[in-house]
C-alpha cells in the first residue's frame, strides 16, 4: 500500500486535482485547435484553394492571330505569314550570358542588336518569354536547329506575323502594325488585357480603328509550376480565336492603278461609288511599304521616309488640305442657281481679268474668253465669269450648299483619326475665328476654290458622287457591312425623297434623324430643283466632251466609258504682277511654288455609277496633270464594274 | 520460469507482458506508420533519404523503447539524476564544441550520430524532478531551499539551450519543467511572481532576442508584412493545409509540398503536408490519436503506486500535449514559427530518441505499476 501519513493523502490530492485542471485545459486548447482547422480547412477551403492554385499554376499567354483584311473580290490585301522565330525564357536557361554569346555568333547578332536584347530581358520577368530574333532566315533557324542540342533553353517557334500582300498600295488606307508601346496599353484596355511581349497592334488607319475587332484572343498554356517557377507539367492548352476578319469595299486592281498612276509624285486619288458610297479605291501618294514596320523600322528605312519631301507618311487623301480650285465651280453655279440668283442665260464678257474693290482679279486666260454663259463658263472654268456670279451669290449662301454636299466635313465620321476636316469659310466663321469682317474681295476667291476654303481630296470626291448620282446624300463606307442597301432600294429611296415636298433639310436636323434612326438611311435630296443639278452635270460633260472644254484632251469618246468632269488648278500663293507677264510655264518655277492640279469626275456619262477626285500636288494646271490620270483611271473602273456587280449581289444574298 | 533481472524481482515476464499497454504501444505504432507515410511523400513518393534513413530511426528506436519498457521504474528513479547531469554535459559540450548548422550550435558528434541534447533535456528535467519531488514532504515543497534549487534545475538547461541559440526548444523545456514543478504543488504565486518578473524584464530580453526573433515575432503578427520573406512559411502553411478541404488533396498530391513551396516539409511542417494531403478527416484523426496517447500516459500515471512514476506520467503527458499543441498552433498560424517538431512525426532522431525513451518510462511505469519506490 501506499506509505501512510496525512501529508502523503495531501500529496496526491493536490496532483491529482491539478493533472485534472490541467486534462480540462488540454480538452480546451485541442478544441481550439479542431476550431481553427475547421475554419482553414472548410469555411475557407475556397480561398486556400484559389491560392494554392495561383501558387501552382502559371498561364504563358501566346500572342494571338490578327484577324485579315480583305478586298471586295475577297483577296487578302493584310494577312498573316509563317515566321520563323526565336524565343528563350530565362528561367530555363542553366547559363544566360553562354546561352547569348552562343546564339549571337550563329546567328550573327549585331552588338547593337544584343546590347538590346539583354536590356529587354532585364525588363521582363524570368518566366516571361523572352524574343531573340523574331523573323529568322530560313538559314539561321535550320542553323539554330542543327546546334539545339548545346543550346538548352533556346526555342525555335514557328509564329504568325501581319504581312501586306501588296506593300506600298494600301498603306494609307490599312495603316500599319508595330510592336505595342506603353501608350497603346494605356489607351486600350483591350491591348492591355491581351498583351504579352512581342504584341503588335495597328498604328494608324483602319489596322487602328478596328483593333478590338482585329485582335483576337490570346492561345493559353496553363503550367504547373513549382516554387522556383519551373514548369513542371503542361495541364491544358486552350486555343485563341482569331481576329475577326474585315471585308473592304476597296478594288486591289484599281488601288494599283492609283498608284502607278501618281508613281512617285505626291498627290491622292480617290474613286467612290455614288449611290453605295463604296471606296473604290483610296490611294495617297508617295506610299511606303508597311512590312518594314514589324520588326522595328531600319534607322535608314525611317530616314527615308521621314525626311523624303513628298511626305509619305501623310495620308493625303483624308487628311490633306488643300484649296480646291475649280473643281468647286460646279458647286458654286448651283448654289447660284438654286438661289435663284442667276438664270443659265446669265452673261458675262470676260476680258481676261476684271477690276473690283479697287483690285484686279484674273482669269486664268489672259486673252479672255470674251462673252460666255454659265454652260460655257463652267467648261471653260473662266473664272471672271465666277467673280461676278459669286459677287451676286454671296459667301454665306456658297457656304449652305458646300457644306450640304460634303465639304468643310469629314467624309468618315471615326474612321481615319487623323482626317481633317477642311474649310469652308462665310461670314460668321471669319468674324468668329479671324475677328474682322468680310472682305467682298474675298467672295470672288472664294467663287473659284482660292482663299480660305480649304478641302481634302477624299471631299471633293464626295462631293462629285453626290452631284453625279443627282443630287442626293450618300454614306461613304470602305467596309462591308451587314446594313448594306441594294442597288435598286437605295435609287428608290431617293425617288421616294424627290417626291417628298419638303425643303432640303439643315444639317442639324439631318443628322438628329441619323441617330434616331440608325438603321434606316435617309438618301436625302441636297437642291431644290433637280433640273439645276443636271444642268451642272451636263456643263461638266462639256467640259470634257466638247471642243474648248479644259478636259478636251482627256476625253473618251467611247460612250462606255465616257465621262465627265471638271479640272481644277489651285495656286499655292499669290502670282505678282511680274511673275503674269513672265507666263512661266510649270517647269520653270521652282516645285513648291507649282500650283496643286486637280481633276474631279464621274462616269460613265450615260448612267453614272463612279465619282473620282485626282490630285497632283504641285502638278502644274489640272487639265495637263491630273486629267489625264482620271481618263485611265475611269477605263479600268468601268471594266471592273461587271464583276464587281456581281460579288455585290453575292453579297447580298448573303445578308 | 525465466529469471528475471535483479531490478523486477517480484514480477515474472509474463506478468509484466500481461500488464504491458496495449493501447499506448498502438497509438506510438499508427503514429509511426503515418509518419513513415508522410515522410515518404515528402520525397515526393520515392523511397529516397529522408524516408529510409527516418524509417530506420523507427524501427530501432520503436524496438528499444520495447525492450526499455521492461527494465524496472526503480532503475530510473536511480539513474534520474545521473541522466540529468549527462545530458546536461552533453549541453555543455554542445555550446563548447557542438556542430554548428544554419547559425546554431546544437548538436554533439558522437560518431555514430550526431546528438541534439536538448531534445534528450525535455525528457531529463521531467524526470529529474520526479525525482525530486517523489520523496519530499507536501509541506516541505513550497520551502526556500526547493524552490531556489528546482529553479536552478530548469534554469541551467534552458539558459544553455537560448545560447545555443535554440529559442523554441528552449520554451518547450522551460514550459515542461514548469508544469512539472506545479503538478507538483509549488504555490501558484510563484508562477505568478515570476510570470510578472518574466514580464517586467520583457523588454530587457526582446533587446537581447537575436533579429531573426525579432522578425519572426512581428511576423507571427502579420504575415503579410513581408510575404516573400519572414511571412513566407506561415503563408504557404495555411494555403496548404486550408487547400486541403474535407478531405485532403489525396496521398502524394498535396501540391504545396510536392512543388516545394512548403518550406523545412520533413521537420516541423510535417503536419502540414497530412493535413494537406488527408484534409479535415485525416487531421481530427491525427489529432485523436494523440489526444488517445495523451490520455492514456495520464491514466498511467494515475494508477501507478509510486508517486515518482506519477508524476513523470503526468508531466511526460502534458509535455507531449504542449509539444503537439505548440507545433499545431505554430502551423496553423496560431503561434510564432519557433522550431518545434512533432513528436514521433518529425524527421529528426533525437526528437525520436527522446519521445521514445519518454515512452518506454511510461510503459515500465504501466508495467511495474504496483511497484513501490523508497
Amino acid at each position: 500500500m501506499l506509505r501512510g501519513g496525512e501529508s502523503n493523502v495531501r500529496k496526491y490530492n493536490t496532483i491529482n486535482r491539478r493533472v485534472f485542471i490541467l486534462s480540462v485545459a488540454k480538452g480546451i486548447v485541442f478544441t481550439g485547435i479542431i476550431a481553427r482547422l475547421f475554419s482553414l480547412q472548410i469555411s475557407e477551403n475556397k480561398k486556400y484553394l484559389t491560392l494554392s492554385d495561383k501558387n501552382r499554376l502559371r498561364e504563358w499567354r501566346l500572342p494571338p492571330v490578327r484577324g485579315e483584311f480583305e478586298d471586295y473580290y475577297g483577296n487578302v490585301i493584310a494577312g498573316n505569314t509563317k515566321v520563323y522565330q526565336l524565343h528563350v525564357i530565362p528561367e530555363q536557361v542553366e547559363d544566360f550570358k553562354y546561352l547569348m554569346v552562343r546564339l549571337k555568333n550563329i546567328l550573327n547578332l549585331s552588338d547593337k542588336n544584343f546590347t538590346k536584347i539583354i536590356k529587354k530581358k532585364r525588363q521582363q520577368k524570368s518566366w516571361e518569354t523572352l524574343i531573340i530574333s523574331e523573323n529568322l532566315t530560313w538559314d539561321q533557324f535550320s542553323k539554330v536547329n542543327f546546334y539545339l542540342h548545346e543550346l538548352t533553353g533556346a526555342k525555335p517557334v514557328l509564329s504568325v506575323a501581319r504581312s501586306y500582300p501588296f506593300k506600298e498600295n494600301y498603306t494609307h488606307v490599312l495603316g500599319y502594325v508595330a510592336q505595342a508601346s506603353p501608350k497603346d496599353l494605356i489607351n486600350n484596355e483591350n491591348i492591355k488585357n491581351k498583351h504579352v511581349p512581342g504584341l503588335r497592334v495597328g498604328k494608324s488607319g483602319l489596322e487602328k480603328t478596328f483593333e478590338n475587332d482585329l485582335i483576337g484572343t490570346n492561345s493559353v498554356q496553363r503550367y504547373e509550376v513549382n516554387a522556383y517557377g519551373k514548369r513542371v507539367k503542361q495541364i491544358k492548352f486552350q486555343e485563341g480565336e482569331k481576329g475577326k476578319k474585315i471585308k473592304l469595299t476597296v478594288d486591289t486592281e484599281v488601288q494599283k492603278l492609283c498608284n502607278e498612276l501618281l508613281s512617285d509624285r505626291a498627290g491622292s486619288i480617290s474613286v467612290m461609288d455614288i449611290y453605295t458610297g463604296e471606296i473604290i479605291a483610296m490611294h495617297s501618294s508617295p506610299s511606303f511599304d508597311p512590312n518594314l514596320f514589324l520588326y522595328g523600322i531600319s534607322r535608314d528605312d525611317w530616314k527615308t521616309i521621314t525626311e523624303n519631301p513628298l511626305k509619305p507618311l501623310i495620308n493625303k487623301t483624308v487628311s490633306g488640305l488643300y484649296a480646291p480650285g475649280s473643281t468647286i465651280k460646279p458647286i458654286v453655279a448651283l448654289s447660284a442657281l438654286e438661289n435663284n440668283i442667276i438664270s443659265p442665260n446669265f452673261k458675262v464678257r470676260c476680258n481676261g481679268k476684271i477690276e473690283m474693290y479697287g483690285q484686279t482679279y484674273h482669269c486664268w486666260k489672259d486673252k479672255g474668253h470674251g462673252i460666255v454663259n454659265l454652260r460655257e463658263a463652267i467648261k471653260q472654268s473662266c473664272d471672271t465669269y465666277f467673280y461676278e456670279m459669286s459677287r451676286r451669290l454671296g459667301v454665306d449662301r456658297l457656304f449652305v450648299t458646300a457644306t450640304r454636299y460634303g465639304l468643310g466635313n469629314r467624309v468618315f465620321s471615326n474612321l481615319y483619326s487623323e482626317e481633317k476636316k477642311g474649310l469652308i469659310p462665310s461670314t460668321k466663321w471669319k468674324k468668329n475665328n479671324i475677328g474682322s469682317g468680310w472682305l467682298l474681295g474675298e467672295t470672288l476667291i472664294t467663287g473659284i476654290g482660292q482663299g480660305y476654303v480649304q478641302t481634302t481630296p477624299l471631299q471633293l470626291c464626295l462631293m462629285t458622287a453626290q452631284l453625279a448620282n443627282g443630287g442626293f446624300k450618300i454614306f461613304p463606307r470602305i467596309t462591308v457591312d451587314k446594313d448594306q442597301e441594294s442597288l435598286e432600294k437605295i435609287k428608290y429611296k431617293m425617288d421616294e425623297s424627290l417626291k417628298t415636298e419638303t425643303k432640303v433639310q439643315s444639317s442639324i436636323i439631318r443628322n438628329a434623324e441619323e441617330i434616331f434612326n440608325p438603321g434606316e438611311k435617309e438618301y436625302t435630296k441636297l437642291f431644290r430643283n433637280q433640273e439645276n443639278v443636271k444642268f451642272v452635270l451636263e456643263s461638266m460633260f462639256a467640259s470634257t466632251n466638247e471642243w474648248g472644254g479644259t478636259s478636251y484632251r482627256s476625253r473618251i469618246e467611247d460612250p462606255k466609258y465616257q465621262f465627265a468632269g471638271k479640272t481644277g488648278t489651285a495656286q499655292v500663293r499669290k502670282i505678282t504682277k511680274k511673275q503674269r507677264e513672265l507666263d512661266l510655264t510649270t517647269a520653270d518655277i521652282p516645285y513648291n511654288e507649282r500650283d496643286h492640279a486637280w481633276f474631279v469626275a464621274f462616269g460613265p456619262y450615260k448612267d453614272p455609277r463612279y465619282a473620282l477626285s485626282v490630285l497632283v500636288e504641285h502638278g502644274g494646271s489640272g487639265s495637263k496633270a491630273a486629267a489625264p490620270l482620271a481618263k485611265k483611271l475611269i477605263k479600268k473602273i468601268v471594266d471592273r464594274h461587271e464583276e464587281r456587280e456581281k460579288i455585290r449581289k453575292r453579297n447580298l444574298m448573303e445578308i | 520460469m525465466f529469471q528475471q533481472s535483479s531490478y523486477s524481482e517480484q514480477y515474472t515476464f509474463f506478468q509484466k507482458l500481461k500488464s504491458f499497454d496495449f493501447i499506448l504501444f498502438i497509438c506510438i505504432f499508427i503514429l509511426g506508420c503515418v509518419s513513415n507515410l508522410s515522410m515518404y511523400s515528402t520525397d515526393g513518393g520515392e523511397f529516397l533519404y529522408h524516408t529510409k534513413s527516418h524509417l530506420v530511426r523507427f524501427a530501432i528506436f520503436f524496438t528499444m523503447m520495447i525492450f526499455l519498457s521492461f527494465i524496472n521504474l526503480k532503475f530510473w528513479h536511480k539513474t534520474a539524476y545521473l541522466f540529468y547531469a549527462i545530458v546536461l554535459a552533453f549541453l555543455i559540450w554542445a555550446s563548447l564544441y557542438g556542430i554548428t548548422a544554419s547559425g546554431s550550435q546544437r548538436w554533439v558528434n558522437l560518431y555514430f550520430i550526431n546528438l541534439q541534447p536538448s531534445e534528450l533535456m525535455k525528457i531529463s528535467i521531467i524526470l529529474c524532478f520526479a525525482r525530486y519531488f517523489h520523496r519530499e514532504q507536501i509541506t516541505s515543497v513550497n520551502n526556500f531551499k526547493n524552490i531556489i534549487l528546482s529553479m536552478a534545475i530548469l534554469i541551467m538547461p534552458v539558459l544553455l539551450v537560448v545560447s545555443q541559440p535554440d529559442l523554441g526548444t528552449a520554451i518547450l523545456i522551460g514550459i515542461s519543467g514548469i508544469v512539472v514543478l506545479w503538478l507538483a504543488g509549488i504555490n501558484v504565486k510563484y508562477f505568478i511572481y515570476s510570470s510578472l518578473a518574466l514580464i517586467v524584464s520583457l523588454p530587457f530580453v526582446i533587446s537581447l532576442l537575436k533579429p531573426y526573433q525579432k522578425l519572426r515575432i512581428l511576423t507571427f503578427f502579420n504575415p503579410d508584412r513581408d510575404p516573400l520573406g519572414a511571412g513566407y512559411q506561415i503563408i504557404q502553411s495555411k494555403i496548404a493545409i486550408g487547400s486541403g478541404g474535407l478531405a485532403g488533396k489525396g496521398f502524394l498530391k498535396g501540391t504545396q509540398s510536392y512543388l516545394d513551396f512548403l518550406p523545412e516539409k520533413h521537420t516541423d511542417f510535417i503536419f502540414t503536408l497530412f493535413s494537406e494531403e488527408q484534409g479535415f478527416v485525416g487531421s481530427i484523426f491525427l489529432l485523436i490519436i494523440y489526444a488517445v496517447l495523451i490520455f492514456r500516459i495520464i491514466k498511467i500515471g494515475s494508477i501507478s503506486r509510486s508517486y515518482f512514476g506519477r508524476l513523470f506520467c503526468y508531466g511526460f503527458g502534458s509535455a507531449i500535449f504542449v509539444f503537439v499543441t505548440v507545433n499545431m498552433s505554430m502551423v496553423l498560424g496560431l503561434l510564432p514559427i519557433v522550431g518545434s517538431p512533432l513528436p514521433i512525426m518529425s524527421y529528426g532522431g533525437s526528437s525520436m530518441l527522446a519521445t521514445m525513451i519518454g515512452l518506454s518510462i511510461v510503459m515500465s511505469t504501466k508495467i511495474h505499476s504496483k511497484q513501490i519506490i523508497n
